[in-house]
């Protein structure tokens, strides 16, 4: 049946944690992780609550695939509230942590009230229970990690945890497992801080034992598995290159947001990209990229594993940041890099390794520091106020801030807060590069129309993960669309949006959908699951699952002016490559995608909308 | 003619599907903590290296057992534990120098790679070829033609 049909209530104020069973009602119309654990927050909470205080809830929550021999069937999901955004925080991580979950027996942990000191969830298999973590707050999460393994005498035992960002409530915090993997955006990091919660440690060894037909599910995977390994990207270069397969691509259409968004193409871009990460340093003689590596059941293995240069400035007499460790991504090597005019692989490597070992979210951090730099070359912030000179290239500031922010010292308290309070204090809140206060991932509304409108309708706020209607405009799949033009991208965005949400509701990743659509998952979810999931059913679910959100944010206060991107996309045209003298067409993409979706043109859904989707 | 299971460290990403496999033939569940092979993450190294038994000649679990219950099967030269005998004394696990036959807590039996009777549900899950089986006789022979193409050059007199 894919799920334990189990749920672990855990309730941080009385200290208790509780057995109930999962509401297999809304499984059949949720089916699992950011679908099913966001039915149970939104039931559960009052969509205007203080996402930091004690009412609101955080859920980890795995889908029926997790835990399975589905290609990457190991993801799991934190739902809750977003401090960053006040909508709907939904961040998605792989690793080894949500296949944990399953093995051990639970579906999901609901998180509920604050715990009165630091604590962190011990679960062996049904044993679950509160511990005592005040030896563990002020640590890392790769310390917190290898405390809780030594302190079990455990090596076995998976665990998700925060940094200092975390504790100290940065609102971009995100929650590391297993070193380097994050469940990343919105900051749901500051929620489990706030919450007193330092760390989740598993340990399951019961296994996966109610897949509803075990033949005709390891027959069904394993076919898809080898549609992964004939397909160029999932096959070919995501394993080789990783997702910084995209730096030199993206920058060569003119869509790589450079300097805080002032620029569409960033004229280092080779020395951070994929390639660069492959080629020998001259310094040492090594290549930065160490190896590849996979998540929880992964067959594509886009994961990067580097080595960064030991004589680099950043890390001399640093021992602790020479081993082997994850990254860089293309989303933080951008984020790092291209958003602040940095060039330097190595700074950004030790950027990211700060962002993985304390908790923070690189894309957000990175941006917000691009807004830093452009407030500081306006001569709005001082080198006194920000403790170093920041111009945009500078990669020691890149490292010292990176430094202030995870540890919340000085100027990086204020850098926590991210980029839309950040500028909207020191009078620019134009220069903040966000949606609903996210910030912004790593492509340029103006060079891929499609992404202007994903990042200003995405529920939590700007992301790339909701509907990557690159896999269109840039990579043609399933169907090559003009990155330039804005005709048919709010039915392509509808699309990506939808299906995506299947991807994330079943326990996958979303990086299989290069080579799979929903009629690949269909089957596997189908040999694994009781009930009926057809093309049909997993299709309004997907739409479901959107407007479920929708509803949430639209509780919480969110309007239509929440949909709309900074003016410097609006108005200021793209410079240079083949988006010259494009401005974002959101304007006239948004009413089209309301009437798409059903809803008003203030971006409410209908009575009819709600109806049909069983709302 | 025996096969051998033939590791390359090198090709493993870490993804588990062999531990996975090896849980589901022997179990009938989905659960790497039963599984006979085990992937071990060097992480500061950034190394990834499977591990199970090698079926030795002269097996010390083998020779250790005091009940006979572990035997080699003919077809394969797996050395193979009978579960109806065994007793669980563990003595084995002490016995091996690579520590791959362990307790199944479970059963109450030990256990360690049977080969799956010659079709060995690791290799068959592998994605990228780090686990593979292999003429028992020729397990170097992947290694043998890499330097013998570094060879192929003509040598001029």
């Amino acid at each position: 049946m894919g799920w334990n049909r189990k749920v672990l209530r855990v309730n941080l104020t009385e200290g208790t944690c509780k057995e109930e069973p999962l509401n297999m009602q809304w499984a059949d119309e949720y089916l699992g992780s950011r679908g099913l654990a966001t039915k149970y927050l939104v039931s559960e909470i009052d969509p205007k609550v203080d996402p930091l205080s004690p009412d609101n809830k955080m859920i980890m929550s795995t889908g029926p695939l997790t835990g399975t021999m589905a290609s990457t069937g190991g993801r799991y999901t934190v739902v809750t509230k977003g401090p960053l955004t006040g909508a709907i925080a939904c961040s998605n991580s792989g690793g080894f942590f949500g296949a944990e979950m399953k093995f051990a027996g639970w579906d999901m942990i609901i998180f509920e009230g604050r715990s009165p000191k630091p604590v962190y969830l011990y679960v062996e298999n049904d044993k679950a229970e509160l511990k005592d973590a005040s030896d563990l707050w002020g640590k890392s999460c790769w310390e917190t990690e290898e405390s809780i393994k030594h302190r079990h005498q455990d090596p076995l035992i998976r665990v998700s945890s925060i940094g200092l960002a975390g504790e100290n409530q940065v609102l971009f915090a995100c929650i590391v497992n297993d070193l380097h993997r994050a469940a990343g955006r919105s900051g749901v990091g500051a929620v489990m801080g706030s919450k007193n919660l330092k760390a989740v440690a598993l340990r399951g060894t019961k296994g996966m034992s109610g897949i509803k037909d075990m033949k005709a599910f390891m027959k069904i995977t394993a076919e898809k598995k080898k549609v992964l390994a004939d397909n160029a990207v999932t096959g070919q270069g995501l394993p080789k290159y990783g997702t910084q397969v995209l730096m030199n691509v993206i920058n060569e259409m003119g869509a790589l947001p450079t300097r805080n968004h002032q620029n569409v193409q960033f004229e280092e871009a080779g020395k951070i990209s994929a390639e660069a990460m492959h080629e020998k340093r001259p310094t040492d003689g090594k290549t930065h990229l160490v190896t590849n590596a996979a998540c929880f059941g992964c067959t594509i293995a886009c994961g990067r594993i580097s080595e960064i240069d030991k004589g680099h400035f950043t890390v001399v007499n640093k021992p602790e940041y020479w081993g082997a460790s994850g990254g860089l991504e293309y989303e933080a090597a951008w984020a790092l890099g291209a958003a602040n005019g940095v060039g330097d692989l190595e700074a950004l490597q030790y950027a990211n390794l700060l962002c993985n070992e304390q908790g923070m979210d690189p894309i957000s951090f990175g941006a917000t520091i691009g807004a830093v730099m452009e407030l500081y070359e306006k001569g709005v912030l001082t080198k006194e106020q920000i403790g170093i000179a920041a111009p945009f290239g500078s990669a020691e500031a890149l490292a010292t801030l990176s430094e202030l922010t995870a540890r919340g010292e000085g100027f990086g308290k204020e850098i926590g807060q991210g980029s839309k309070r950040l500028c909207t204090k020191y009078g620019y809140p134009e220069l903040s590069m966000t949606v609903k206060g996210q910030e912004f991932p790593a492509y340029d509304a103006r060079g891929i129309q499609g992404m202007g409108l994903t990042y200003a309708t995405s529920n939590r706020g700007a992301c790339h993960l909701r509907s990557y209607t690159v896999a269109s405009e840039v990579l043609g799949i399933p169907v090559k669309t003009d990155p330039l033009v804005t005709e048919g991208k709010p039915e392509l965005v509808k699309a990506f949006q939808d299906a995506t949400a299947v991807f994330d509701a079943a326990g996958i990743c979303v990086f299989t959908s290069f080579a799979w659509t929903v009629a690949d998952v269909q089957p596997q979810i189908e040999a694994a699951c009781e009930g009926d999931w057809s093309m049909e059913k997993l299709n309004a679910m997907g739409e479901r699952i959107w407007n479920m959100e929708r509803l949430f944010n639209n509780a919480a206060g969110l309007t239509r002016k929440d949909d709309d991107l900074p003016p410097r996309l609006k108005t200021e045209a793209a410079q240079t490559g083949p988006a010259k003298g494009l401005v974002s067409g959101i304007d006239k993409m948004l009413p089209e995608y309301y009437t798409l979706r059903g809803w008003t043109q203030e971006g409410v859904p209908t009575p009819e909308t709600l109806e049909r989707l069983g709302l | 003619m025996w096969k051998s299971l033939h590791i390359d460290p090198k090709k493993c990403t870490g993804c588990l599907q062999c531990e996975m496999a090896c849980s589901v033939e022997h179990t009938g569940v989905i659960n790497p903590s039963k599984s006979r092979i085990k992937v071990f993450s060097f992480e500061t190294e950034g190394r990834k290296v499977p591990y199970t038994c090698t079926q030795c000649t002269e097996a010390w679990c083998l020779n250790a057992c005091p009940v006979d219950a572990i035997r080699i099967d003919a077809a394969t030269g797996a050395k193979q534990v009978f579960d109806d005998v065994c007793v669980g004394c563990k003595v084995c696990t002490i016995a091996c120098p690579f520590g791959t036959v362990n307790y199944n807590q479970d059963t109450g039996k030990v256990q360690k790679c049977d080969l799956c009777g010659g079709d060995p549900a690791c290799a068959t899950a592998c994605p990228t070829g780090a686990i593979t089986y292999v003429d028992a006789d020729w397990t170097g022979l992947d290694r043998m033609r890499a330097w013998a193409a570094k060879a192929n050059t003509a040598v001029s007199d």
